[in-house]
């Protein structure tokens, strides 16, 4: 059913581990995220604010502030090399060239001091070697004719602030683009952005990783962007990954109890009642500060068991790559022998 | 037939624009409310939909007051709000509360939760406005009820508002709300800024609480989904103009207005079956600034129905069957404009303006 499984992996990450020291505890914003990302899929990762969606990317980037961040554990095999071991220099190479990652907000990442070919032409002839400055201006405007910038040529030199928010964010996407990125992490692209504006720059992203085969990370806390968007869907929870499925699987058969809750929780145009109550999942997202080793949905699920609040729970394959991390799918044996050990 | 609680009629809310250091001159206006008009009855819902810019808060803060409308009229309960002297306006104000988006800046982040609460009824106590008036241990009561009732642990009461969650201080805004009993809440975004986990306990919570003290709520969200779940009727708002309003249930099901059909067309259903086979409208460019006036559809830039005669003649509301107005030539009975050409709607436009 799959045929997008069976493509070459671009991005192989495993048990990716990043910490925050902070006064209060360690965070363990990120603790064993495992995934791979193949030649043209559009990947999903899902989750609420603090679950880790966005410092799994940034880490990737090696983008994390350190001191106080540090990514403890892990690896990234990116064309056969581990990145997350590279050194700052060679790293250089791949970001913003390989790999190009899109914010939430695009005013704060653009320059606002700098016209909008300063800023593209930079970008360009830092990544592309003997490219004058006007063949990296042509190239620019064609980026953004290609983003469908209106009068590029004339635009090309305006300032970030002389563009609307949706503009801006076509801006990030024509800079991103602009050195054939092999990988294009988009976090929370549209969340600044009005529903209409976001419907033009979400055709834009699918448009453009069809054309040019880019393979795409797309972070958000919207479960509609996601099902129009994303091939398959990682749903995140305190720094874990609690289901990994294929969009369509993970919608229609939510095999943990959180994303089952996600998924009902949302009022939905189409089918839903006026009058009807919303699912809801009760009690708060847990404080990420020390967490217990245990599953840490645990508090706030009505399927807790003893087990459940004594360990983790492994992950099990319910085939054709739908993966989940909760013990409902384990036997008897493996949730007694999971109690004993964590008791002794 | 139901008398209305809220009447607004023509309400406009025009900001200057002004130029020069030192002797400023008005050099133009953001017509960011441009005359609109409803009727909000007792125990309903009206959601108020639009994209940013459009409006829809500077509206509610209009209606409260909060800013003096440059134009209109607003009656509650048979009081004229913009003509109203200070001590009428602050009877009245008590019946009118508001919830707003942002329960990070709405808060003071240096009174604890109980005197949070407490606020507007100490305000009230002091003025003898409080029927009958309350003693320190009655409010501390009230205080304690109110924190159970939004789902807060009263024991909490002396914590400060960094110490909770999003949704939990969202729940402290409700309880100021609720303290002096109003008969309308005027929510501004109040679950735009939260996790979708804990979005719903909110709109559940405000559901329950509109049932328990029949309340009314003039309810602003840009979210399509949110704004059906909870509205019986809903306004939908383009550039400072109510393009279209109607009970719920029609909107969703009969949109008439190209805006109205464009904005649901956009907004995503998670269900990637339903997303896969769905037909996009993708309206192109953004929406113009509101600084100046103007003489035609206010949505003509962007529509893809656009006739001549749209370019210069505003719309006005056209009926359309039980509680659905839209504004929208393409909906006028006795005329049928798409034959008229540019030159005949220029034409036309001049000799309605001498």
């Amino acid at each position: 059913m799959s045929p997008v499984n069976d493509r070459e992996v671009v991005l192989d990450v495993r048990n990716l581990q990043t910490y925050f020291k902070t006064d209060a505890g360690i965070v363990k914003a990120v603790d064993g995220v495992s995934f791979t990302l193949h030649k043209g899929q559009t990947l999903g990762i899902v989750g609420e604010s603090g679950s880790g969606k966005s410092v799994t990317n940034l880490s990737i980037m090696r983008l994390i502030p350190s001191p106080p961040g540090k990514v403890v554990g892990g690896e990234a095999i990116f064309e056969g090399t581990d990145i997350l071991a590279l050194e700052e220099k060679e790293m250089r190479t791949i970001r913003g060239n390989k790999i190009s990652m899109i914010f939430q907000d695009p005013m704060t990442s653009l320059n606002p001091f700098l016209r909008i070919s300063t800023q593209m032409i930079e970008t360009i002839r830092l990544h592309t070697k003997g490219i004058s400055k006007n063949e990296a201006l042509e190239r620019s405007i064609e980026m953004l004719k290609l983003v469908g910038i209106p009068s590029a040529k004339k635009r090309v030199h305006a300032y970030p602030h002389q563009f609307s928010g949706g503009m801006r964010q076509r801006v990030m996407i024509a800079m991103a683009l602009s050195c054939n990125a092999e990988i294009l992490i988009a976090d929370e692209p549209t969340t600044a952005l009005d529903v209409t504006i976001q419907a033009q720059i979400l055709d834009l992203i699918k448009n453009l990783s069809e054309k040019m085969g880019t393979s795409v990370i797309l972070i958000t806390h919207d479960l509609g962007v996601v099902a129009g968007m994303c091939d398959e869907v990682c749903v995140m929870y305190a720094g874990r990954i609690v289901e990994k499925a294929e969009t369509e699987k993970l919608y229609a058969f939510p095999a943990h109890p959180y994303t089952e809750g996600l998924i009902k929780s949302v009022p939905r145009m189409d089918t839903s009642k006026k009058g009807e109550r919303l699912y809801s999942i009760e009690g708060q997202p847990p404080n990420v500060i020390d967490l217990p080793p245990c599953c840490p949905f645990h508090p706030r699920c009505p399927k807790a068991m003893d087990v459940c609040r004594a360990s983790y729970a492994p992950i099990t394959d319910l085939g054709e790559g739908h993966e989940v991390a909760c013990w409902l799918y384990n036997s008897e044996e493996e949730k007694a022998v999971a109690l004993k050990e964590a008791q002794a | 037939m139901k008398q209305p609680i809220l009447q607004v009629r023509d309400l406009k809310q025009h900001f200057p624009v002004t130029s020069g250091m030192i002797l400023q001159r008005q050099v133009g206006s953001i017509r960011a409310v441009d005359g609109i008009s409803f009727d909000v009855y007792e125990g309903e819902t009206l959601g108020i939909v639009g994209e940013s810019g459009c409006g829809k808060s500077t509206a509610v803060r209009s209606i409260s007051q909060l800013y003096k409308p440059t134009g209109g009229s607003v009656i509650f309960n048979g009081i004229e709000l913009t003509t109203a002297d200070p001590r009428t306006m602050l009877a009245a104000r008590r019946d009118i509360q508001m919830i707003f988006q942002d329960p990070y800046a709405s808060l003071n982040p240096r009174m604890t939760v109980r005197s949070i609460i407490a606020e507007p009824l100490v305000i009230y106590n002091r003025r003898n406005l409080l029927d009958p008036p309350l003693s320190k241990l009655e409010i501390e009561h009230r205080v304690e009820e109110l924190m159970e009732r939004v789902g807060l642990s009263k024991v909490f009461k002396n914590r400060y508002p960094h110490e909770f969650s999003g949704g939990q201080r969202q729940r402290i805004g409700i309880a100021r709300a609720l303290a002096l009993n109003p008969k309308i809440i005027l929510a501004d975004e109040p679950v735009s800024a939260l996790d979708v986990s804990i979005q719903s306990q909110i709109l559940n919570l405000l559901s329950d609480l509109q049932k328990e003290f029949n309340l009314t709520y003039i309810f602003i969200a840009h979210d399509l989904a949110v704004i059906q779940h909870i509205s019986t009727r809903v306004a939908v708002m383009y550039l400072g103009k109510i393009v279209e309003i109607s009970e719920a249930v029609n909107l969703y099901d009969n949109p008439l207005h190209p805006y109205t059909t464009a904005l649901l067309s956009a907004a995503p259903i998670p269900d990637p079956v339903v997303e896969r086979n769905r037909q996009r409208i993708i309206l192109t460019g953004d929406v113009p600034s509101p600084d100046k006036e103007r003489f035609g559809c206010y949505f003509y830039d962007r529509c893809p129905k656009r006739m001549p005669w749209c370019s210069n003649h505003i719309p006005p509301m056209f009926k359309r069957g039980k509680n659905h107005e839209v504004a929208c030539w393409l909906y006028d009975e006795t005329r049928d404009y798409h034959d008229v050409s540019m030159e005949e709607a220029k034409a036309d436009a001049a000799k309605a303006s001498k």
